[in-house]
């Protein structure tokens, strides 16, 4: 039997680097895009100052997206390093949006990445605008196709078990690329990373309003996150809202742990705003709760209830039972693999395999299993209460927060009097850090709430790992700290460096820190600061 | 459309032309980042040869992760099993490639020789360091690792990490590395001149030499050890479990695929031809040419290799029936099908647009070029 610590080290080990992964991820998502539509005006209205925009915020972009590559690169190869039986259980499905997410969009994007920083003056305008809306494009496929994989650990549609190879093999492509889980997943997540993006942009270029260096660049750049922003923030709340609904459905568990639901819910299924909860005695103190609105949700309805964890429990024992004698047909199976009787016993009780398999944690015979062992599995199923109920608010509450900030800022761009107001300058600037916390969270809500599964319904976490020893693991482990920690201060101090150099490190000379004795105004001879442009 | 057999050497064959992609590809800047600290005497010089392939290692890393995600999607087993056996070497390959990202994009970042000079023997670690350790997993992978599978088909690889660096993997680590580098200085001739390309065309001669003597003498090698033997009675074209069949070891057998189809000599055979013109080529400053030539080394290697242990593709010594062929270690049909068409479309599209993108930022990259574009390059 695999041991505790060594699948507690393998979550650990994954969990970090994924998370790390994620630092660099949405910043590209979003940069992206915004390099984008500033190189589309630069086309349109021919003023270098949206050129140069593209120059300095890919550069920025640049540093960024090393890591992401980087970081990437552990993310392609961990599944068979440290998952070498959920590889094999579920490559047959999870690996081909893998490689497509290669073929049809890391190639685009690296190679496209590539001419956009050199191939300024080679390609006509035109064409470096399509190459850096081709990197865009890659960058957010890359997005589609993961989201694919990883919708599919929530949701596993169009799979089922083959008891020959002893795993999980596809029945439908388009079920698989089609799962509503992943579609949500994927407008979510590229919102966020949009919004990353624009408060990147809207806190960096706040700074240089405050600085008053720059201040055209500046107030141009900010505009254009702003615009950005607001309607990013906007459907990353609206498509969030359409994850809850998918993951009523698809994913009792974790929503009913997200909203610390104890009994079921009655319709209309009301949502818990703010609370305590208690998870040894099963209530929530101090609770606020409004009616109505978690029907509307997740169910979309007002006529149907919730189901709390007490009755998702009850569900879940029945299928535990099930699924031990699954798993028991099945080792009958593998040593008389055509008989039709046992086949046929064995596809009657199939899909509860996975829940027979939560058995395997605590005795390795599952039909010798308990009462105690049982009632030990079922607690496993649901996920701790507390840290999802947490998590999932602070996520729902900063999204109001870049909400407020993406109006204010539009507002007052909209009426050219940002540089009046220092105060938005500064919500701005010291807003920079909160959207990764935000995209971080909601990971956390997302994969945290899938436990005790790596697939869920279908694959428990602790069967999941390869069979390494603790001791490699940890070395690994500690290997990763190192490396990623040595990289993200490099990062950060370039990232920095570049983001007070501002557009002087173009070298074009028209900017604040190559301009002895200015004031700090600069713009260049083809954007004449009249400020009612844009 | 296909029949599952049919699937199953097409995906064979698909896995060969990823890894040849990726050695073409990702081996000629992997080439130049290993000869990097030594080809470049100065900070200009080095940023020359770093700005020979600084927009596109990018796109050609992907090669590898493609490859990577091809596995996973097509020969599952073989990635659990391999990925996790060959942890340690797996772990040395990933941090390493850790250096090259950041190294091309950090490196000229900063105005400071120590930290240049420090990113410049990282891009060294990050193209050498992975060239070598692939060369001798394949080494181990030809002669056999001690793995088995569970009742469950949980891999357990029972080897330890010291023993991969054994004399023939050694050898073909060597090969991998050397070839890697004759290939990446056949690209620097192509795309500088003066000095770099002098030390290039030295580089290119000993490096190629040094591949033929190693392929040489792996073949001898391999001639004489312990192949792999699937016994008849496999039915190859249904859905296998790996532990459903019969595997016997015999010496000498890694030559009976050419023994049986003389034509298949021909493979090495482009080995051997490819580092030859490589080396001739090179000495007359033809870098198209040998680029080409030393591509065809790398075909020639490579499908030597596969060519010699099909239908096996990771043959287990401690428990043979364990190991993994071409049949049995494989996704389902609809998956191998479907990841088919992917493939066939999309393949000739990248390689469409890589070419571009290699055309578009054609010609030779010089210390002028570089001076006059300080902040705009690498």
């Amino acid at each position: 039997m695999i041991s505790e610590s060594l699948v507690d080290l393998s979550r650990l080990q994954f969990a970090m680097t994924a998370f790390y992964h994620f630092l660099f991820v949405p910043l590209t998502l979003g940069l992206s895009f915004l390099l984008a539509i500033m190189e589309t005006v630069y086309v349109m209205t021919g003023k270098t100052i949206y050129r140069d925009m593209t120059k300095f915020w890919g550069k920025l972009f640049g540093i960024n997206f090393a890591l992401g590559v980087t970081t990437g690169l552990t993310m392609e190869f961990q599944f068979g390093t440290n998952w070498a039986y959920y590889s094999h259980y579920v490559g047959d499905i999870f690996g081909a949006p893998l490689a497509i997410e290669g073929l049809l969009a890391f190639f685009l994007e690296s190679t496209m990445v590539g001419l956009f920083f050199f191939g300024w003056d080679r390609l006509s305008k035109v064409g470096h605008l399509t190459v850096t809306y081709l990197t865009a494009i890659g960058s957010n496929l890359s997005a589609v196709l993961i989201l694919i994989a990883n919708g599919w650990m929530q949701n596993p549609v169009g799979a089922e078990f083959n008891p020959v190879t002893m795993r999980m093999e596809m029945t439908s492509f388009w079920d698989l690329v089609f799962n509503p889980v992943a579609q949500s997943k994927f407008v979510h997540t590229i919102s966020a990373g949009y919004v990353t993006g624009a408060i990147f942009v809207l806190g960096v270029s706040a700074w240089y309003l405050l600085k008053g260096r720059d201040v055209e660049f500046a107030r141009r750049s900010f505009r254009i996150a702003a615009s950005f922003g607001l309607a990013s923030a906007l459907s990353v709340i609206v498509l969030g809202d359409e994850s809850g609904y998918h993951a009523a459905e698809a994913q009792e568990t974790k929503l009913a742990a997200m909203e610390a639901m104890w009994k079921t819910e009655p319709a209309p299924a009301g949502l818990t705003l703010f609370g305590f909860p208690d998870e040894k005695n099963r209530v929530t103190h101090a609770e606020i709760h409004i009616p109505y609105v978690l029907g509307l949700i997740a169910t979309r309805s007002t006529s149907k209830s919730l189901p709390g964890i007490d009755e998702l429990e009850k569900k879940i024992e029945q299928r535990i039972g099930s699924g031990a004698l699954a798993v028991k047909l099945l080792e009958k199976l593998r040593k008389d693999p055509k008989n039709p009787e046992l086949l046929k016993a064995f596809n009657a009780v199939k899909a509860d395999l996975g829940y027979g398999l939560l058995l395997k944690k605590y005795v390795a015979d599952v039909t010798q299993a308990t009462p105690e062992m049982v009632a030990k599995a079922v607690d496993d199923a649901i996920p701790a209460v507390a840290p999802l109920f947490w998590s999932f608010r602070l996520m729902v509450g900063l999204s109001l927060w870049f909400l407020a900030l993406f109006a204010t800022s539009f507002y007052f761009a909209a009426k050219n009097r940002v540089s009046e107001k220092p105060w938005l300058l500064k919500w701005a600037l010291y807003s920079i850090p909160l959207p990764w916390i935000a995209c971080e969270v909601g990971w956390f809500v997302a994969e945290y709430g899938r436990q005790p599964w790596t697939i869920h319904g279908v694959l428990p976490t602790h069967l999941s790992t390869s069979t390494l020893s603790t001791g490699s693991v940890l070395f690994s482990l500690a290997g990763f700290l190192v490396f990623y920690t040595l990289l993200l201060v490099v990062e950060l101090f370039l990232m920095f460096k570049y983001a007070r150099l501002g557009p002087s490190s173009l070298g074009t000379g028209q900017y604040f820190h190559e301009q002895q004795g200015s004031a700090g105004y600069s713009a260049s001879p083809a954007a004449p600061r009249s400020g009612k442009e844009v | 459309m296909f029949d599952y057999l049919t699937l199953k050497v097409i995906w064979w064959l698909l896995v060969g032309v990823l890894l040849l992609g990726f050695a073409i590809m990702d081996g000629h800047d992997m080439g130049v980042g290993s000869l990097l600290p030594f080809v470049g005497k100065d900070d200009e010089e080095r940023r020359v040869i770093i700005n020979t392939v600084g927009p596109h290692w990018d796109g050609n890393q992907v090669w590898f992760i493609t490859a990577g995600g091809a596995v996973f999607a097509a020969w599952p087993l073989v990635y659990a099993t391999a990925f996790s056996g060959f942890y340690f070497a797996m772990l040395a390959v990933l941090w390493a490639l850790f250096f090259r990202p950041v190294g091309f994009d950090y490196r000229s970042k900063v105005n400071d020789p120590r930290w240049r000079n420090a990113w410049d023997w990282g891009i060294f670690v990050g193209s050498a360091i992975p060239a070598l350790v692939f060369g001798v997993a394949f080494g181990n992978v030809i002669q056999g690792v001690p793995f088995h599978f569970e009742e469950t088909m949980m891999p357990v690889y029972t080897g330890s990490f010291w023993a991969l660096f054994n004399p023939f993997a050694l050898v073909a680590g060597v090969v991998s590395l050397a070839m890697i580098i004759a290939h990446g200085a056949n690209y620097l001739i192509l795309r500088t001149e003066g000095a770099i390309q002098e030390r290039a065309r030295k580089a290119a001669v000993v490096a190629g030499a040094l591949m033929l003597a190693g392929f040489a003498l792996g073949g001898i090698m391999v001639a004489n050890m312990p192949g792999f033997v699937l016994q008849p009675g496999l039915d190859a074209g249904s859905a296998i479990n790996p532990l459903d069949k019969v595997v016997t070891l015999v010496p000498g057998a890694w030559l009976a695929n050419f023994k049986a189809h003389p034509a298949l000599w021909l493979v090495p055979a482009a080995g051997f031809l490819g580092g030859a013109l490589g080396i001739f080529f090179a000495l007359r400053r033809r870098g198209a040419l040998a680029f080409i030539s030393s591509a065809v080394a790398e075909f020639g290697v490579i499908f030597t290799a596969g060519v010699a242990i099909f239908p096996f593709v990771l043959p287990s010594t401690s428990d043979p029936k364990s190991s993994l062929t071409a049949w049995d270690c494989v996704s389902s049909k609809m998956t191998l099908e479907i990841m088919f068409w992917v493939a066939l479309i999309m393949t000739p599209i990248i390689i469409a647009y890589t070419s571009w993108a290699y055309r578009v930022m054609r010609g030779k990259v010089t210390v002028e070029f570089i001076k006059a574009n300080d902040k705009a390059t690498y």
